[in-house]
């Protein structure tokens, strides 16, 4: 293996990790002013920040390690749909509250599965980031398992939404356990784990919160990947229209 | 030095420059939490002299998403720029990760005093495995409290109420 090959699959990886903490980020902060209620508000804002600030390491470790001069803000700013790495289950729009919690509860259940073992990488960077993100997607995890329970093993109408959500949902979880060229090589250079190890913990974290929330694991239909290689929903141009708004009207603006 | 991460002052011996750089650190307050300065919060990493002479303060970033670092960086460059240190390097350094562990025991007391629970000594490692601790109510002193969200105000709060005089109040969170 050749260090340009490592240094690339070192790029792919973060834009990939990066891009799909600023995505989901992006997502939440959509709530911003208009959650059920105002400590959800806050929770759902706080978590926002949380996953653009870990969006912000990756991009700029990224940007570092390519080293052609792009910054994070360049990375995030400057990409079309068809650069951006990300999941395509954090691209999804957040319909209602249930929809929300459910697809952050599929990802929480990844990420600290994912971060908890980045966090013994053998590239120190990769290790710090993920050191210092497991943290806080622990608290993620925590809460948003809490609302899965709470509506799943709630009303009639909320346990509806729940079941109808993991149902809609599910279709883009196999993604999460997807390897390519990058993961392989960074896998054998121990710097990053075989995704598909981290399935039975997610399953097994998954099922356990489902199983309190009197619901269960749905079938999967109509697998859908392709985001980590760009292909994409329709769902986050529109996204990437509004977030980018103001750095493509007037690039390099700062205030 | 807790796990070779953060440190509250200069060590014994340290030259003029040194002590006059933590002695500027020393007036940074956190803009969300204003009783608190950047020392307190355990946010300096190292302050000491480069192999080339040069003076260098390490910074690390508290939560990640957290809001008020821009401005913090900003103002301990102008607090060292104030003491007659511009050609002192700042740099930030993510690892290890900053944890509640760093807090100084007097910033664990100004947290108290200003009404917002202070996270228990050792909480910061017991977060990985056991996060529910209920923090004693600041302004009563009642162990008798609830949470109310893991979510305050800012990414370091969380929000509870105590059940006994049933004043709503912040936590600091643990990590």
């Amino acid at each position: 293996m050749t260090d340009d090959t490592l240094r690339s699959a070192l790029v792919d990886y973060a834009l990939r990790l990066g891009d799909t903490s600023l995505v989901l980020g992006h997502r939440l902060s959509e709530w911003c002013g208009h959650a059920p209620e105002l400590e959800e508000d806050l929770a759902l804002a706080n978590m926002a920040l949380d996953l653009v600030g870990h969006a912000r390491m990756w991009l700029a470790f990224a940007g570092e390690t390519e080293g052609k001069g792009r910054d994070e803000d360049r990375l995030a700013y400057h990409r079309d749909g068809f650069d951006y790495r990300n999941h395509l289950l954090v691209e999804q729009p957040n319909r209602d509250f249930g929809h929300t919690i459910a697809r952050q509860f599929l990802h929480d259940a990844w990420s600290v599965g994912l971060y908890e073992r980045l966090a013994s990488s053998a590239n120190p960077e990769v290790a710090g980031i993920a050191a210092k993100a497991v943290k806080e997607v622990r608290y993620h995890l925590r809460h948003s398992g809490e609302w899965v329970v709470r509506l799943g093993d709630g009303t009639e109408k909320s346990r509806a939404i729940m079941a109808d959500a993991f149902d809609r949902l599910s279709r883009y979880t196999d993604e999460m356990f997807e390897a390519d060229g990058v993961e392989r090589t960074l896998t054998a250079a121990g710097i990053a784990p075989d995704p598909e190890e981290l399935r039975a913990g997610w399953e097994a974290r998954v099922d356990a919160v489902l199983a309190e929330a009197t619901l269960s694991r749905p079938a999967i239909h109509g697998r859908q990947t392709g985001g980590r290689s760009g292909r994409h929903t329709e769902h986050l141009g529109h996204l990437l229209a509004e977030m980018q708004f103001l750095q493509r009207a007037y690039p390099g603006a700062t205030w | 030095m807790p796990d070779g991460g953060s440190c509250w002052g200069p060590e014994p011996g340290a030259d003029a420059a040194v002590r006059a750089a933590w002695d500027a650190l020393a007036r940074v307050n956190d803009p969300e939490i204003p009783v608190l300065t950047v020392v307190d919060l355990g946010m300096i990493r190292r302050v000491g002299r480069d192999a080339d002479g040069r003076l260098r303060v390490t910074i690390t970033p508290t939560y990640s998403g957290c809001p008020a670092t821009g401005v913090i960086t900003f103002e301990i460059r102008r607090a060292l720029d104030e003491a007659g240190l511009t050609d002192a390097v700042l740099d930030s350094a993510v690892f290890p990760p900053w944890t509640t562990d760093w807090i100084s025991q007097s910033g664990l007391e100004k947290l108290r005093a200003y009404g917002i629970a202070p996270p228990p000594r050792g909480a910061g490692k017991r977060a990985l495995t056991a996060p529910d601790e209920v923090p004693a109510c600041p302004r009563c002193g009642s162990g008798d409290t609830r949470v109310i969200s893991v979510f305050g105000s800012t990414a370091c709060k969380a929000l509870h109420r105590c059940n006994a005089c049933l004043e709503p109040f912040d936590s600091f969170k643990c990590i």
